[in-house]
């Protein structure tokens, strides 16, 4: 078992790797304390959707595998946006507060 | 998929991919982590080659690691002293416990599914990525370019000073 | 791909090198084993791109050629010393450079500044495996040529960014910024006119552009001067070149992110300078001039040699803007790109993608088409250049300040522009 998991790649290899991917990236975007390692963590995860969507595309038995190229594309193009909003957001926060420590964004908190 | 050259590029890649985004969580500064973020981005790229989408894969290259990361690092130059460091909170370990649990069934369900997959690659060019956009996917397609507008004027906006925004009232 | 043009697939062809290492190949691969062959390929690739054209290219048209060329330009005599000619003042350079000791600053950060070198010549190496240098020279054909090369040509960015920060010094740092910077404001345009060849050729791939050009007798620079003009002042801002240096501005920031860098790990730096342009020169060459065909021609002379002499012929308009052209400052140059670059790249897309419909759409005579749309595009590239240079462009005369800053140093000031 094991040397054939090895010596041929399928589907769960690719799985496997999207999943650590996005455990990684869920554990970044919880424990950071910086706003902008939080985006990091965020942007891990996506790759990481991207990537089992893509497996899945290549691997899976369908009429219209190019469903999930199609979705990838997207993902890519929210995230870029995505991306942008969260900086311009990060660096008007800094100007107002001085600080991009989630822990200290706590006006609410009585 | 068959043959010594992809499955040793698949284990390379894996292992400079998952060692990158490892890298993210352990740097303490945030510049390192940057750079392994970018590291871990062209590890999925290559992921994508694998999965023969060349295109998606260029660009991811050209999207992520030429545009996103240089935003983040702008992001890191724009606000100094507040964010060289890369520590966590307090609530890291239940953050760390969650996904590690969620790891697990990740990895439970992946062996334990009996997937129904296909052995040879669908043989996806770009050009058929291209006609899915502009055909059965057009309307998403062109929300997406209202939604990059609307991000667009919406970071200008957020990011722009009152002393600019009063200069540009007088101009 | 088979291709009917050769006259023969003897080994002794030179007129295609690929003749020479496919047989090679071949043995290995029946012989020995196919993994063996498969790594074998591309080795045999780079270090044959790598002799021919990479290293004779960068010593002694980049660095030789260069120095000799700018030094008739402005009037002096350029390296004449080290071997008849100066001819081996290049080696001599890099034999002065590796004696030298290569420093790190104590408070940097060592191994971001000692990685930033290896990262910036990586890509260099490997955006030359899709240049065509003939109908089988190619080291890999791939089917998104095109944004492989545009994504590889984003990674050095990183490189000088990871320079600029790890020297911990602010010149370094404001180079890194600037580079940054102006790396993602000239990359908008440039995409957007490549975008136009791609729509126009139907193909991604370097290969299939070439062979397009070939088909239809006629070059994409001609066919579409505003986007090769668009491509060279993009480029040009990307590499740094002179002009355009902003990144490096020795008057202002010392040398920019090269700032705290000695020895050969600067050495790394300036050569690959020139092997991106050398790769960016090549890319213009195979887009836009035709690539290893010109016009029948290369039924003749090798056409890998037609390659080469085109890249040096555009890495010629490098020098000589280089040696002619003051440098911009940095607010000019990010004005130009988002102001004027961009409208304009966005209007020629817009006309290059209604002649590709109006193209397609033909039954007959569609070699005259081009033509005609040849003419109207070079017409429209001089249109937009005169109507910018006549009521947008920069008028000495009009700026009263400056006749103010002339009064004021005792200069002369021309009649009827005296200050009040």
């Amino acid at each position: 078992m094991t040397t054939l998991f090895l010596a041929s790649v399928g589907i769960e290899h690719f799985l496997t790797v999207g999943a650590l991917l996005f455990c990684l990236g869920l554990m970044i975007a919880l424990g950071k304390r910086n706003a902008i390692g939080v985006l990091m963590g965020v942007e891990l995860m996506l790759n990481a959707v991207n990537l089992t969507l893509l497996t899945f595309s290549r691997f899976s038995e369908s009429d219209r595998p190019i469903a999930g190229q199609t979705f990838v594309a997207f993902i890519i193009t929210v995230a870029a946006a995505e991306a942008a909003v969260a900086l311009a957001l990060a660096m008007s926060v800094y100007r107002n507060r001085e600080t991009v420590d989630v822990d200290q964004i706590n006006l609410l908190k009585s | 998929m068959e043959g010594s050259g992809p499955v040793i590029a698949f284990w390379m890649l894996a292992a400079v991919t998952l060692v990158a985004a490892g890298g993210v969580l352990v740097s303490r500064n945030l510049l390192h982590a940057v750079l392994f973020l970018i590291l871990a981005f062209i590890g999925v790229a290559g992921h994508f080659v694998l999965l023969s989408a060349e295109f998606l894969a260029m660009a991811q290259v050209i999207i992520y690691v030429g545009a996103i990361s240089v935003l983040v690092l702008f992001a890191i130059l724009l606000t100094p002293r507040a964010s060289r460091d890369n520590g966590e909170t307090k609530a890291f370990p239940f953050g760390a416990l969650l996904a590690i649990a969620l790891a697990a069934v990740f990895l439970f369900v992946i062996n334990d599914t009996d997937w129904r997959t296909v052995s040879e690659s669908p043989g996806l060019a770009p050009e058929a990525l291209g006609e899915a956009l502009l055909t059965t996917w057009v309307l998403p397609f062109e929300i997406a370019s209202v939604l990059l507008t609307a991000a667009l004027v919406g970071s200008i906006m957020l990011a722009r000073t009152a002393e600019e925004e009063a200069e540009d009232a007088l101009a | 791909m088979a291709l009917p043009m050769l006259a023969t697939d003897n080994w002794y062809d030179i007129r295609d090198l690929a003749n020479l290492t496919n047989p090679l190949l071949d043995f290995v691969g029946d012989n020995i084993s196919s993994e063996l062959a498969y790594i074998l390929g591309p080795l045999i690739g780079f270090i044959a791109s790598f002799l021919i054209f990479v290293l004779p290219s960068q010593l002694y048209v980049g660095v030789y050629g260069e120095r000799k060329l700018i030094g008739r330009i402005q009037s002096r005599l350029g390296p004449n010393r080290v071997g008849p000619f100066g001819l081996i003042q290049p080696i001599a350079d890099a034999i002065k450079l590796m004696q030298k000791e290569a420093l790190t600053p104590k408070l940097g950060d060592p191994i971001i500044m000692n990685l930033a070198p290896i990262i910036f010549v990586a890509p260099a190496v490997l955006l030359f495996a899709v240049i065509p240098f003939g109908p089988n020279m190619i080291v890999a054909n791939v089917n998104v040529g095109l944004l492989y090369f545009l994504a590889v040509s984003s990674l050095p960015v990183l490189a000088a960014f990871m320079a600029g920060w790890g020297s911990n010094n602010k010149y370094s740092l404001f180079g890194a910024m600037r580079i940054v910077a102006m790396s993602i404001s000239y990359e908008v345009p440039l995409v957007l006119a490549l975008l136009g060849v791609a729509l126009f050729t139907d193909s991604l791939s370097l290969q299939g552009m070439v062979l397009w050009q070939k088909e239809w007798d006629i070059w994409v620079g001609f066919l579409m001067p505003i986007a090769f003009v668009i491509y060279f002042i993009c480029v040009s801002a990307e590499l740094n070149r002179t002009p355009t240096d902003i990144a490096e501005a020795e008057s202002e920031i010392v040398a920019g992110y090269l700032t705290e860098y000695s020895g050969m790990k600067w050495g790394l730096f300036y050569g690959m300078d020139i092997g991106y342009a050398l790769a960016a020169s090549a890319f213009a060459a195979t887009v836009f001039l035709g690539g290893w065909s010109m016009f029948g021609l290369d039924k003749f002379i090798p056409p890998w040699l037609l390659l080469v002499v085109k890249t040096h012929l555009f890495y010629m308009l490098f020098i000589w803007t280089r040696g002619t052209l003051p440098r911009l400052r940095i607010d000019q140059l990010m004005a130009f790109a988002w102001k004027f670059m961009l409208p304009v790249a966005l209007a020629n897309l817009l006309l290059v993608a209604t002649e590709r419909m109006l193209w397609v759409d033909a039954f007959d005579s569609k070699q005259a088409m081009l033509y005609v749309f040849m003419i109207v595009n070079i017409a429209a590239a001089v249109g937009i250049v005169y109507v910018w240079a006549r009521f947008l462009g920069y008028d000495p005369d009009s700026q009263p300040t400056k006749a103010r800053l002339v009064k004021e140093a005792g200069g002369y000031v021309p009649v009827g522009r005296e200050v009040r």
